[in-house]
């Protein structure tokens, strides 16, 4: 029972550096390890393989659409929950982040059960002949619900950084709303927007769980990159291997890009 | 992800199972076609309790020479359990029963009602992925047919799961038309999804072998564990799922 001092006791600063050691020794060992067990050579061998190919040509073609139908419909959405009151706002806004915390796996039992065969719309959909199981739109489908939220919330936020006077101004001097959100709100919270999609992208990629539920894995219809990792985990480790790694690759690329867009300050307050 | 948590329940198994009182825990990896006959043997296995891994069997292997050790691996064919023994990591691999491949749909199909409707164009079938054991018999099947049936046929192959699971959930929730199932995923379904036979000359030989893990902690219960699927507990559970006894030689 030492009296208060104002300098912190020696043990904690030894035991916080101690619990940081551990924590980065355990979360950045699995993802080296993936660059320790694979060679360079290995890794652009893998590119020579159709399933790999034909798995990373399919992940950035169906994220590069989901990415592309969630700006073009959640950057209004967001403008709107950021900028408008209207009644269970908050609501709505939570039962749109529902999905960041929401397992995969549900999400394509979800998707199934909405959007499925036998799901609510199923009916509507097939009297439309659209199928979206088992084809790449499925994939499609399943992106955009996982990865939405991250646009949203980082839209959301963005948008509500931006100073009122500005978009006060724009109106005084008389732009529409329209104007105003293209071209003053947009352009001020272009960063994180920026940042918000980056995160959302990342999120695309790396969709396992609904994608297999919903949309199956088939070369070069439906196997994104995670699924066929997973497909190839049993009979090809060093493929396996590879194509972690480029997945590893771009994902840290993409958080870069968060990082230098936003700046390390703003992306602790938002992930905080 | 139900598949990918398998990989991290099995370990979480291992890690979890030592230093249990009372007793013993076996750990059991098998094939997702052996679920139920193998929960039912194991509430009457009286020498251990049994925890288990249900996966596709390529998948638990996979485990298995990545250092996973449960106590017995029972494979959906005798293909994977010989590979291992040959490496030391498992002992002698024991066949202790047999399954049939057989065309499954949903239980009120129209699309198909004989194994010929497979091969009509715009219909859509799951079948395993390449490397599980389900997806291996199927190729075999495929190979066996006329090349230009074979070809129609692979032209209407849809999704390629990575267990049997995932083909049974395809087809109950109508997202195709129909896969290639063994007779017991079918069995049970309750109902669910209807079993078309194949054609004699294409059926393949779907042998089911266990082993024990080498040097494994519990190796007198593991070994009694898959001995007893060969005797009238075992058989009883098995016959009850709808397996064969294991193939004559």
């Amino acid at each position: 029972m030492s009296a208060p001092r104002v300098t912190r006791p020696r043990w904690f600063a030894a035991l916080m550096t101690l619990t940081l050691a551990v924590t980065l020794a355990f979360l950045a060992l699995p993802v080296l390890a993936i660059f320790l067990d694979t060679s360079p050579w290995a890794l652009i061998s893998s590119l020579g393989d159709s399933q790999s190919t034909d798995a990373l040509a399919l992940s950035l073609e169906t994220s590069t659409i989901a990415i592309a139908v969630i700006l073009a419909v959640g950057t209004p959405a967001a403008f709107m929950l950021a900028t408008r009151s209207f009644p269970g706002r908050s609501l709505v806004t939570m039962l749109l982040e529902l999905p960041l915390v929401l397992p995969p796996a549900v999400a394509g039992i979800g998707l199934l059960a909405a959007l499925g065969p036998q799901g609510i719309l199923g009916g509507a959909l097939g009297d439309a002949h659209i199928q979206l199981v088992i084809q790449t739109a499925g994939v499609v489908v399943a992106l955009t619900f996982v990865s939405a939220p991250f646009y949203l919330r980082g839209a959301q936020s963005a948008f509500v950084a931006v100073e009122r006077s500005y978009l006060e101004a724009s109106r005084t001097l008389g732009a529409s709303e329209a104007r105003t959100f293209l071209h003053v709100a947009i352009p001020l919270a272009l960063p994180g927007l920026a940042a918000g999609l980056a995160l959302a992208w990342g999120r695309a990629l790396g969709e396992f769980g609904a994608t297999l539920m919903f949309a199956g894995s088939l070369q070069g219809v439906t196997q994104t990159v995670p699924l066929a990792i997973y497909d190839q985990f049993a009979e090809n480790f060093p493929a396996v291997l590879a194509l972690s790694a480029i997945l590893v690759i771009v994902s840290a690329s993409l958080l870069l890009t968060v990082k230098l867009l936003t700046g390390a300050r703003e992306l602790g307050r938002a992930g905080g | 992800m139900r598949r990918a948590g398998a990989i991290l329940a099995g370990l979480a198994l291992l890690v979890s199972g030592c230093g249990s009182s009372g007793k013993p825990k076996l750990t059991v990896f098998a094939a997702a076609s052996l679920r139920k006959a193998l929960m039912s043997y194991a509430a009457r296995f009286g020498q251990a309790g049994v925890r288990f891994s249900f996966a596709g069997s390529d998948m638990l292997a996979a485990q298995i020479e990545q250092g996973v050790r449960p106590d017995v691996f029972a494979s959906a064919n005798t293909e994977l359990p010989e590979e291992l023994y040959a490496k030391h990591l498992v002992g002698k691999p024991v066949v202790f029963a047999s399954n049939k491949l057989v065309l499954a749909v949903p239980a009120g199909s129209e699309e198909i009602t004989r194994f010929a409707d497979a091969r009509r164009p715009g219909v859509t079938l799951a079948v395993g992925s390449a490397t599980v054991p389900i997806g291996q018999y199927t190729a075999t099947v495929l190979d066996r047919l006329y090349p230009r049936a074979r070809v129609q046929l692979f032209s209407n192959v849809a999704d390629r799961e990575p267990d049997v699971t995932g083909i049974v959930g395809k087809l109950v929730e109508g997202a195709v038309d129909g896969g290639f199932l063994y007779a017991t995923d079918v069995a049970a379904t309750d109902g669910k999804l209807r079993a078309i036979e194949l054609p004699a000359s294409l059926q393949p030989t779907v042998a089911y072998a266990a082993a024990a893990l080498a040097g494994g902690g519990h190796a007198a219960q593991a070994r009694a564990f898959i001995q007893g699927l060969l005797r009238e507990s075992g058989r009883q559970a098995l016959r009850a799922a709808g397996f064969l006894p294991p193939p004559s030689r």
